[in-house]
């Protein structure tokens, strides 16, 4: 095979990548290179360098170390069986990538994941290679996402969570029997201890030790996880399910959701359609949901699926009109937090702004709140809504019926 | 009256100009600002017409006034100075339904978003340096007037090399230390090779199964375009999208050579040895892909007991806690520490018991982000007792220790009135002594500390029982 050149193994490195979902890179531990003799920050808001036509951020650079793979999952276009192009970056070549691109403001640092080569153990040890080079000879303080390979030895794990500020495994699937049919080689129990013994770590990290010394920084921006939706059969509320688990469990900081892509050469047992991207959007929405504003999985998702014509919030108040109207001047957090239109951060300027006196209908609006979605659900001095019990309501929220046209 | 506000350290300036025209007693309304060029003396000096006064302000309203000053609105100057005296006469800060703080409020949101995009979209270029470090240059235009206080965030960031930001109005220069001067030159500087690198990454990482020109314009608005060096690749990308995922559509999956599909397959199942059949360690292995009833599913793993496989002594817990859980081992939780700790006061020998559980996976129920224990209930605690059989049948203790009613429901069949039968010896159906005691999670509920303290003894007495029967 013909040596390739930097730029060809970038294209077709990068180009495997672009199903992980994840970019996000803020938290973590503060740092800085005020001081001259590295280069590179990272602690605040992540930043978004820029913007693909796909709507997705780059603000990382996000590659794969190579994408020769002796696994074989049925979704994935790096399989053993797929006849893609295969290419292998060098650590020097990371690294060079990385710094170069930094240097010139394009990223906030690295996402790195890989096809696994040899075994589990070697590619991992290649990774972590990477990210010790980074931190240590060339002073990189920016941020370093690793793909945690599935079965890696523990060693491996505890010396990429000192180097990296975020760790992540995929589960893949939200069932287990998915997992099983279509990645055959990985197995769910090896991906949950994982997550556990990352949790158990940072935990430990965190503590003080005997002498009140602090312990070495264990990936300090947490854990992710990516789950692949309409790849195999499960609901959303099987999706939820699983990802209400995986927070609660491994204290997770994400869940990332990718509506399964047409990928090239993809496999002939999956279905090759759009990609339902409406339902991942529903799935994030349905995950907020979760996680800031104090709903269920079965509250949101008890029919199976979520509405793909109408966000989860609405679709829940809708079915629940004898909780409304809310009385905007009365009703406690938890209750104002599940008024359709209301964020988090309107929620807190309503707390805040009624202690000062009656908040009214004109205010709303100057505090964030989507009146449209939320007014027949709120009652306020000024303000009674009509139309709550009306059979119509949840017309005037979903997108006109398609009109079918004539043949 | 005329105030002209300098170029660079614009909003210091405004702010102590301010000062004066409070202490002065000038309105808002007879001040005209302008920043750079004096435009003459066209306006007559105004009179004083308000009462003067000493402004005091707190930080954060400060802090919010100041960012919007950064606006390019003209207006800005006799807005914020209007407010900052309405500050002083009772005017609450983030009252949004005054229109005025509003419109602060908004500006400084806008100029906060400039700044951020400032901080995305500066793109370096490699110039030549002049000494050891290494020198970039870039050309940037901002809305808003936001060069420095945009700026000290790239000082931080780039600590180690030498670098110039320029826009129209003002330039923004680091050697170790930032620095900020009037624009000169409005040439952006050449490109460098890397540039194409991050243009294939650009053009390799555009998903074209998922176009959504609209969510992009929406955060990279096209007025930063020119600037970007990967952005006069967006029309032909969308144009081409269709075509890409038809092409991949219509490829025919096509296997690989079957040699190396061969090579690959053998390296992916890689030979593990097989545990001897009939040992614990079988037992362990059978045990870890048990789903004999639904706990297992929420759960990480099978916690497995854990000690010598010739034991004279097994300790049977209830079930493993949240970090037993995520570790796999038994009795490292809270309560295995009291156990711990009480043990070896007890002088029991660690080192020669089993441990284990009489329910083998952590029940419990989700509250938000926590896991909250729950009790096994009993067709769980049939479904497990095959385990904890085997493992029995295959260590044949002399003696086993039930803590908690768990522990002795599964033993004896009954694991009612445990705090009467606690410190008594009974049977297993098989006729293994079963020594009684609590649960060490126990010792950690109790509310009294007095009580707890009593527990804790009497926990000590029948762990010293079993140390002794270890030592027969």
């Amino acid at each position: 095979m013909a040596q390739r050149t930097l730029s060809e193994k970038l294209a077709l490195l990068s180009d495997a990548a672009k199903y992980d979902a994840s970019c996000a890179s803020s938290g973590g531990e503060k740092r800085d290179s005020r001081d001259g003799k590295g280069v590179g920050s990272s602690g605040g808001s992540g930043i978004c360098h820029a913007y693909t036509p796909d709507g997705r951020c780059i603000s990382l650079l996000k590659i794969l170390m190579t994408n020769f793979c002796i696994f074989d999952c049925v979704y994935c276009v790096n399989r053993v069986s797929s006849k893609v192009e295969r290419a292998r970056f060098s650590v020097e070549e990371v690294v060079r990538l990385t710094m170069e691109f930094y240097r010139r403001n394009y990223i906030e640092g690295l996402f790195l994941s890989s096809g696994i080569i040899r075994s589990s153990d070697d590619t991992m040890a290649d990774m972590v290679r990477i990210a010790k080079t980074l931190r240590e000879v060339e002073h990189f303080r920016g941020y370093i996402h690793l793909k945690t390979i599935p079965d890696a030895s523990q060693d491996l794990i505890d010396e990429a969570g000192k180097y990296a500020d975020r760790l992540s495994i995929n589960i893949e699937l939200p069932t287990e029997r998915g997992l099983n049919e279509l990645a055959p080689e990985k197995s769910s129990r090896g991906i949950r201890r994982a997550m556990g013994a990352v949790r158990l770590k940072r935990e430990e990290s965190r503590e003080v030790t005997h002498t009140g010394k602090r312990r070495a920084r264990f990936a300090p921006a947490g854990q992710s996880t990516q789950m692949i939706v309409g790849a195999d059969g499960a609901d959303d509320r099987a999706v939820l399910g699983q990802s209400a688990n995986l927070y609660a469990n491994y204290g997770l900081s994400r869940v990332y959701y990718s509506a399964f892509s047409p990928i090239p050469d993809a496999s002939r047992m999956l279905p090759l359609v759009k990609p339902p991207l409406m339902r991942e959007h529903r799935l994030y929405q349905a995950d907020w949901l979760l996680r800031f504003y104090g709903f269920d999985v079965g509250e949101i998702a008890g029919g199976g699926m979520l509405d793909l014509d109408i966000d989860p919030k609405t679709a829940w108040a809708l079915a629940h009109r004898e909780a409304f109207p809310v009385d905007i001047n009365r009703a406690p957090r938890e209750v104002l937090l599940r008024v359709p239109g209301f964020g988090v951060r309107t929620v807190d300027r309503v707390l805040a702004a009624r202690r000062r006196g009656a908040v009214r209908y004109e205010h709303l609006l100057a505090m964030g709140a989507i009146l449209k979605k939320a007014r027949p659900f709120i009652t306020m001095p000024g303000w009674s809504p009509r139309g709550l019990d009306a059979v119509d309501l949840r017309a005037r929220f979903a997108p006109p019926p398609e009109q079918l046209s004539l043949f | 009256m005329h105030m002209t506000l300098p170029v660079i350290g614009t909003v210091a300036a405004w702010r102590a100009r301010v000062r004066g025209l409070a202490a002065e007693g000038i309105a808002p309304g007879d001040v005209v600002w302008q920043v750079g060029e004096d435009a003459g003396t066209l306006f007559a000096d105004a009179r004083p017409s308000i009462p003067p006064r000493q402004l005091r302000i707190n930080r954060a309203a400060l802090h919010e006034i100041e960012t919007a000053l950064c606006h390019s609105d003209p207006e800005r100057f006799n807005r914020a100075h209007d407010v900052l005296l309405r500050l002083n006469d009772g005017l609450v800060w983030g009252d949004r339904t005054d229109p005025a703080v509003r419109r602060i409020l908004e500006q400084a949101k806008s100029v906060r978003r400039d700044i951020h995009k400032m901080h995305a979209f500066v793109r370096f270029r490699e110039v030549g340096a002049s000494g050891p470090r290494r020198a970039f240059a870039a050309w940037f235009e901002p809305e808003h007037s936001i060069v420095e206080v945009g700026t000290p965030f790239f000082a931080k960031r780039f600590g180690d090399m030498d670098w110039v930001i320029a826009t129209p109005l003002v330039t923004a220069r680091f050697d170790g230390q930032l620095r900020f001067e009037e624009t000169r030159s409005t040439a952006p500087p050449p490109p460098d090779a890397t540039e194409e690198l991050w243009r294939t990454y650009y053009a390799s990482i555009f998903n074209p199964a998922r176009v959504m020109v609209k969510a992009m314009q929406s955060e990279m608005p096209r007025k930063f375009w020119k600037n970007l060096p990967e952005a006069d690749l967006i029309p032909g990308l969308i144009r081409g999208a269709e075509t890409r995922v038809r092409q991949m559509q219509e490829r025919e999956a096509e296997e690989a050579p079957a040699r190396r599909l061969a090579v690959a397959r053998r390296m992916a199942t890689p030979d593990r040895p097989m545990p001897e059949a009939g040992s614990l360690e079988a037992l362990r292995a059978q045990a870890a892909d048990c789903a004999r009833c639904p706990l297992h599913a929420p759960a990480t793993q099978t916690v497995f007991g854990e000690g010598p496989p010739d034991a004279p002594v097994v300790f049977v817990g209830e079930q493993p806690g949240d970090q037993e859980d995520l570790a796999g081992r038994p009795f490292i939780g809270p309560a295995g520490r009291v156990f711990d700790e009480v043990a070896l006061e007890a002088g029991l020998d660690r080192g020669r018991i089993y441990i284990t559980n009489a329910v083998k996976h952590f029940k419990f129920t989700q509250r938000g982000k926590r896991r909250i224990h729950q009790r096994p209930a009993t067709p769980e605690i049939h479904a497990c007792q095959g385990w904890l059989e085997a493992e029995l049948a295959m260590i044949r203790p002399r003696l086993i220790v039930a803590m908690g009613a768990t522990a002795l429901q599964t033993l004896t069949g009954s694991g009612a009135g445990l705090l009467q039968r606690r410190g008594m010896m009974e049977q297993t159906k098989k006729g293994v002594p079963v020594l009684i005691t609590i649960h060490p999670s126990y010792l950690l509920r109790l509310p009294d500390a007095e009580l707890a303290r009593a527990e804790r003894v009497r926990f000590c007495q029948d762990l010293a029982k079993a140390a002794h029967f270890l030592a027969a």
